[in-house]
């Protein structure tokens, strides 16, 4: 297995060598980028699991902490059957496809404590996506056509928390420069149809294919939310962005996602992603 | 009552702290949770001096709620308990409410829960047609959080899961009816006012009187689909007279009711599209020519919910209530009685808007009959001042053209509500 990852990696790694030497920045495709990137930072790994600590912090300095289990099963052509990994090998490409499971359980607060979270995620479709209320034993589908709410009152959007799709903006090569000392594709998106943003700059990792930093412009072309890796972490052997802060420049609003417990390719079946999860998760999951 | 409760409050209330250290040593994975919280309801513009004995208080308690939970770390077994201790201020006394205590066991595709628990099911929002467990109307009238809607009940769950076809059985020997307004604290229309001696008969706790309810579900062309069946009581009471003409004496019944309904559920249109139906078969009166027996009846929904914008949802729904032996019901009602419609309409909106990062949610439901000609308008801000407490202030607001439907007979009884809670 070790030996696998350290092959991908060097595969991997070697393309991207390969990748940065044209000397021409035209000549790379930056859908492709943004699709590698979307496979680094949502897809990797067949499946993940990670205790997930997020910290809402208001302008005037006032705290809020989310704390939840998330789980992540790629289901689509994509998933464990098309083998991503040897997708991202054989060249600049994500998996066509890409549907997605994701469970969530809150521990706290106390007014969310027990509830859980089930999305079915289609990129080119609305997910669908179920909530257990557990003071009422309540399994409730919810209405999902608005992907840029927020995500428990968080500054993360909905897509921010599970992809956004990748043919919903259209995607340009800017530059390629150094980031906190990696070489970085920065990516222009801007939105085909009406989305939060005007336009969004993305600092792409060209090794680890990981957005270490995005910026959110408004109508008025000023910068209104920021994102930054903090923390990148190899798990399993995949590299992964264990802290992360999305920060609003206009209300000063912040939120500080931190990953613990993470792993990767987990025995789980896309079927264990049922209303049984939401009313009665396994306890190998949440613990 | 009150003693008890308070000594085992302060029993409790330390070993919270000492159990932590090493609860998943003695006691699987412990969890100790709960709320305090206040809650009053006052009612708004009525100036009648021939006020229920609670005046001009729906409402007025105070509340702890403990919950207890555990696992153990392997073999799938474990607990869970939920009990609230309270003060009601319009009783004038204190009180226990074991609201959920089960265990519960997993083991392949089985679940088994056994105990005191709350079940819910089917599509609607506050409407409910294949849901027919035990529900507190007093709780919603008098602005109580929402989870008082629902009470628990006592008995068995059996769910099996399957990837063709999942099963839930509840099975409920120990019946309970639902919670409705009584003159205590609400003005109502009440057909035998010059009745006093009233008696309740509900069914004995006899095997024979097991209350059964199942639910099959699975996905279908991306709905979610399921089968209900039911077969138990009518948990809203008939009052049977000893005689129609000159009543001395009402006793008050549960008639038998058998249910059979199905339901659908998804994406549609950009939003949430629900559909539920059943039919109610009133086993006692099945030709629908006893008075004081409900009719059979087939009641249905479609319901639509959206989210045109950020942080807003909104949900319209469509209800029925078509009664089956209309001829007959009209042949035996009684002179003088108020007479439903054969078909029985309600629409509901519920509009949802969540502000400030979500720690403020304004919202706005509302029922309105065009058949009954009544409405009821639960107008609701809640505020999350910070993780722990939250402060919520609403109304609950009744009305129609006579006082002899289900909500407009609750006219007089307008009222403003407050909760707060700190959760733990």
């Amino acid at each position: 297995m070790s030996q696998r990852i350290l092959k991908t990696l060097f595969v991997a790694a070697s393309f991207a060598l390969t990748a940065a030497a044209p000397s021409s920045a035209q000549e790379i495709d930056p859908v492709k980028i943004v699709r590698n990137a979307q496979q680094a930072f949502f897809y990797q790994g067949e499946s993940f699991r990670a205790r997930v600590k997020m910290t809402l912090t208001s302008q005037a300095g006032s705290e809020r902490l989310r704390e939840l289990t998330m789980l992540r099963i790629n289901t689509g052509p994509g998933g464990p059957s098309a083998r991503p990994d040897k997708e991202v090998r054989s060249g600049l490409s994500m998996p066509k496809g890409g549907d997605q499971r994701y469970f969530m359980y809150f521990h706290a607060p106390g007014d969310v404590r027990r509830m859980a979270f089930l999305v079915y995620k289609y990129p080119a479709r609305e997910d669908d996506r179920w909530l257990f209320i557990p003071a009422l034993n309540l399994v409730q589908r919810i209405a999902a056509k608005d992907s840029q709410s927020s995500f428990v009152g968080s500054d993360f959007t909905y897509e921010d928390v599970s992809g956004r799709d990748v043919e919903a903006d259209e995607h340009k090569l800017l530059r390629e420069e150094e980031h906190g000392g990696k070489p970085c594709y920065v990516i222009e998106s801007v939105p085909k149809g009406s989305a939060s943003y005007k336009r969004k700059l993305s600092w792409i990792d060209k090794t680890a294919w990981l957005p270490l930093k995005e910026e959110y412009y408004d109508v008025q072309g000023q910068l209104f939310k920021e994102f930054a890796a903090e923390d990148i972490q190899q798990i399993d052997g995949l590299p992964t962005i264990t802290k992360r802060t999305m920060r609003n420049i206009k209300s000063g609003h912040q939120t500080v996602v931190e990953f613990s417990e993470t792993k990767y390719r987990l025995a789980l079946k896309p079927e264990e992603f049922s209303e049984r999860a939401l009313r009665n998760p396994p306890r190998n999951w949440i613990k | 009552m009150g003693r008890a409760w308070i000594l085992t409050v302060l029993f409790l209330a330390p070993c919270r702290a000492a159990l932590a250290g090493d609860a998943s040593s003695k006691l699987g994975d412990l969890e100790w949770h709960g709320f305090a919280q206040v809650n009053y309801a006052s009612r708004l513009g009525t100036t009648r001096q021939d006020k229920p004995p609670s005046g001009d208080f729906l409402l007025g308690e105070e509340r702890l709620q403990l919950q207890l939970s555990g696992s153990a770390p392997k073999g799938g077994a474990g607990y869970f308990a939920k009990a609230d201790f309270f003060r009601d201020e319009v009783d004038s006394q204190a009180d226990v409410d074991v609201r959920e205590a089960y265990l519960s066991y997993a083991e392949g595709p089985w679940d088994i829960k056994a105990g005191r628990q709350i079940h819910t099911w089917g599509v609607g929002d506050l409407l409910f047609i294949n849901d027919l467990f035990p529900k507190n109307y007093v709780a919603l009238f008098s602005g109580r959080p929402m989870e008082y809607l629902k009470t628990g009940a006592s008995g068995l769950k059996t769910s099996i899961y399957s990837e063709q076809v999942s099963m839930d059985l509840v099975a409920t020997p120990f019946f309970e009816p639902d919670q409705l307004p009584t003159s205590r604290r609400f003005f109502l229309s009440d057909p035998f006012s010059q009745v006093t001696n009233r008696v309740e008969a509900r069914p004995r706790h006899d095997l024979g009187n097991t209350e059964l309810a199942a639910r099959l579900y699975r996905p279908i062309l991306g709905f979610d689909a399921a089968l209900y069946a039911y077969r138990g009581f009518f948990r809203t009471p008939s009052m049977e007279p000893d005689s129609m003409a000159a009543p001395t004496k009402l006793t008050i019944v549960y008639p038998r009711l058998s249910a059979y309904g199905a339901s659908l559920q998804g994406n549609a249109a950009g939003g949430v599209l629900s559909i539920e139906a059943g039919y109610y078969d009133s086993r006692q009166d099945q030709a629908g020519s006893n008075p004081v027996i409900p009719n059979s009846q087939t009641r249905f929904l479609a319901g639509y919910q959206r989210s045109p914008w950020t942080d807003f949802t909104a949900g319209l729904q469509y209800y029925g209530e078509y009664m089956q032996h209309y001829e007959r019901y009209e042949a035996s009602l009684p002179a003088g009685f108020p007479k439903q419609d054969r078909l029985r309409q309600l629409l509901t909106l519920r509009l949802t808007q969540l502000l400030k990062y979500q720690t403020w949610r304004l919202s706005l439901f509302s029922f309105w009959s065009p058949t009954d000609e009544d409405y009821y308008i639960i107008p609701e801000a809640a505020w999350r001042v910070t993780d722990e407490l939250t402060a919520t202030v609403g109304a609950n607001v009744f009305g129609g053209a006579r006082s002899t439907t289900f909500l407009g007979q609750l006219d007089l009884n307008d009222n403003l509500y407050l909760a707060m809670r700190y959760e733990f």
